[in-house]
């Protein structure tokens, strides 16, 4: 037997040895992970487990551990979606499950805010933007709702351990430019098949970034393809959990990656360089500088979902359009992500200046980003979104259009009533 | 778990996204209903003229977006045999093999035509196309996978483990 000669590992890498139990781990190997943290909602949640654990005859591994959340269907708009959220309520009342959050805000946002995540923990959730809890130092996947109820059921559930990119931002972004247009910049120039890839956000640009603006990250690594984003703990992280009442783990700010670890592939970015992007329809690597964009009418803009309306994105949206009115002909819908994001836009006078501006405010919930709640667009109309996914269909009709952007840009379009450079607004 | 009865291909492009694969408005109805609007906004025809056996060919990224399971399962429901992709989206992928619908990774997808007669062996992750007289080795399903998928799904797999251990503890 020889020993093996020690190499670094990456952030990722040492998660997933610690939650399997094992010494070190290597890119390709699959190991069985043990969870620390599962998030349900309640779309993919116990709508589609509570029979299927039944069949097992198994119960909840551990039920201290699981959080649930009702975004999707709220508020319920038919009998439908109330016999969903009815169902989620009464699981969770039958499964004694510790952390449920009914209709108080989107779970990728409800997560955090509540204090849930700790660096060095190893998550999954019942929703492709789980990555989200990345920017926690959290390694978080993605799943489905078979997979769900295996991991309800055991504890516990197989991964493939990824590949790690590294991808480092430096520089100052523009007044007008956020962590959105670094996402969909990155969709434009790596696509959306990093297959099977962690993306790791470093450098000073993140540094700088406060904690909304590092789940956009991690958020949208989902766009990207990959497994999912991760961002190493800094003070900035566990100044957050202290605020939400909690004590960071004694070890968080030694969950990084070892100097002589080793990226597949390293990227460096300059974000001093970046413009606002726009995704045209209907996918977000279709993004490009909003001042290659001939002017384009917009019925409705909208900021909402888990990506778009954190209280840093409504900040963002108020000071465009702060003294300034919504286009006529343009409808601007806000959904925030939280109710605690209401709460604390309405104490800052953010709400006032976005309802003066001829903002219609929506419920908290992931709404008309997932085609579900009010907000829904026509047959031939064109929105512009601080949502994440522009796919065919997505928010209504399969003829309507879809733009991502940031919010910012949002904000800037919804006066225009066309697509609009936030940067010049921002300077007047 | 082995596959030979033939089926027709229909071929499909890059990053086939879940909201076609199972619309978000629909996403309430019964999986019978949501079937129904199956990649309608790109191919309106599918749903409705889809037969049990045939075969979904994609580019690169299939199934990306959302986690939602329906995406593979709506396929399941319009008797999909297989989906053969040159990628897939990581989600859709382990959805697809704990449904027990088999999902082969090919890098000569896009050599396959619409229409053409399509047989699989996944198993073995070998595609045979009959109209051209052709055939396609993919990238084998992982060992620790091909337990489950032997298996019929996840949820076989955990009944077989369930009352196996069941079986231990009363012993």
């Amino acid at each position: 037997m020889t020993v093996a000669t020690r190499v670094g590992a990456t952030l990722a890498e040492k998660i997933l040895a610690r939650a399997s139990g094992k010494p070190r781990v290597t890119p390709g190997q699959i190991v069985t992970c043990n969870l620390d943290l599962v998030l349900m909602h309640d779309s993919s949640g116990p709508r589609r487990v509570e029979s299927r654990l039944k069949e097992l005859g198994a119960k909840v591994f551990d039920p201290s551990k699981v959080v649930l959340v009702s975004d999707h269907y709220v508020p319920a708009t038919d009998a439908e979606a109330a016999e969903i959220l009815a169902l989620t309520r009464r699981w969770a009342d039958n499964n004694q499950i510790a952390h449920f959050y009914d209709m108080q805000g989107i779970c990728h946002v409800m997560l955090p805010q509540q204090g849930h995540l700790q660096p060095g923990m190893f998550a999954v959730g019942g929703d492709s933007h789980s990555p989200t809890g990345g920017a926690f130092g959290t390694f978080m996947v993605g799943i489905g709702a078979t997979e769900m109820t295996g991991v309800l059921a055991t504890g516990e559930i197989w991964i493939r351990v990824p590949h790690t990119y590294k991808l480092q931002f430096d520089g100052q972004l523009q007044d007008g430019c956020s962590a959105k247009d670094i996402m969909l910049m990155l969709c434009a120039t790596l696509g959306m098949s990093n297959d099977y890839k962690v993306m790791e956000y470093c450098g000073s640009t993140i540094d700088a970034m406060n904690m909304y603006e590092r789940m956009v990250l991690c958020n949208m690594s989902a766009e990207l393809g990959a497994k999912t984003g991760i961002i190493a703990a800094d003070k900035t992280t566990t100044d957050w959990i202290e605020r939400t009442g909690k004590t960071p783990a004694e070890d968080a700010l030694s969950w990084r990656s070892d100097a002589d670890c080793t990226y597949e592939k390293t990227y460096q970015f300059d974000t001093s360089a970046l413009a606002p992007m726009v995704a045209a329809p209907h996918s977000p690597q279709n993004s490009a500088p909003v001042d290659t964009y001939e002017p384009t009418r917009m019925h409705q803009a909208y900021i909402g979902a888990c990506t778009g309306a954190k209280l840093s994105d409504l900040h963002m949206a108020a000071r465009v359009l702060k003294g300034r009115k919504v286009a006529k002909g343009t409808r601007l819908l806000i959904a925030p992500a939280s109710a605690k994001t209401t709460e604390a836009a309405a104490k800052d006078g953010t709400l006032a200046t976005l309802t003066e501006a001829g903002a219609i405010m929506l419920p908290t919930g992931c709404g008309a980003c997932a085609g579900m709640g009010a907000g829904a667009i026509a047959n031939g109309e064109n929105c512009i979104s601080s949502t994440s996914r522009n796919f065919k269909g997505r928010m209504g009709s399969p003829n309507s259009n879809v733009y991502l952007a940031s919010p910012y840009t949002v904000a800037a379009s919804a006066v225009a009533g066309q697509i609009c450079d936030p940067r010049e607004l921002l300077k007047a | 778990m082995t596959q030979q009865t033939k089926g027709r291909a229909w071929c499909f492009g890059d990053n086939i996204d879940t909201d076609l694969l199972a619309p978000g408005p629909y996403m309430k109805s019964s999986l019978a209903e949501l079937a129904s609007h199956c990649l309608e906004a790109i191919r309106p025809e599918f749903a409705g003229e889809i037969t049990t056996g045939d075969v979904v060919i994609g580019g690169t990224g299939f199934g990306i977006g959302s986690s939602r399971e329906q995406a593979a399962q709506a396929l399941v429901e319009l008797g999909v045999s297989a989906v053969i992709a040159r990628s897939f989206a990581r989600i859709f992928y382990r959805n697809a093999l704990n449904l027990g619908l088999p999902v082969l990774v090919c890098e000569q997808a896009g050599e396959i035509a619409d229409g053409d007669s399509i047989s699989v062996d996944a198993e073995q992750g070998l595609v045979t196309n009959h109209t051209q007289g052709t055939s396609y080795q993919c990238e084998p399903i992982p060992v620790e996978l091909m337990v489950i998928v032997n298996a019929g799904g996840l949820m076989p797999y955990l009944k077989q483990k369930f009352s196996a251990e069941n079986g231990a503890n009363t012993e």
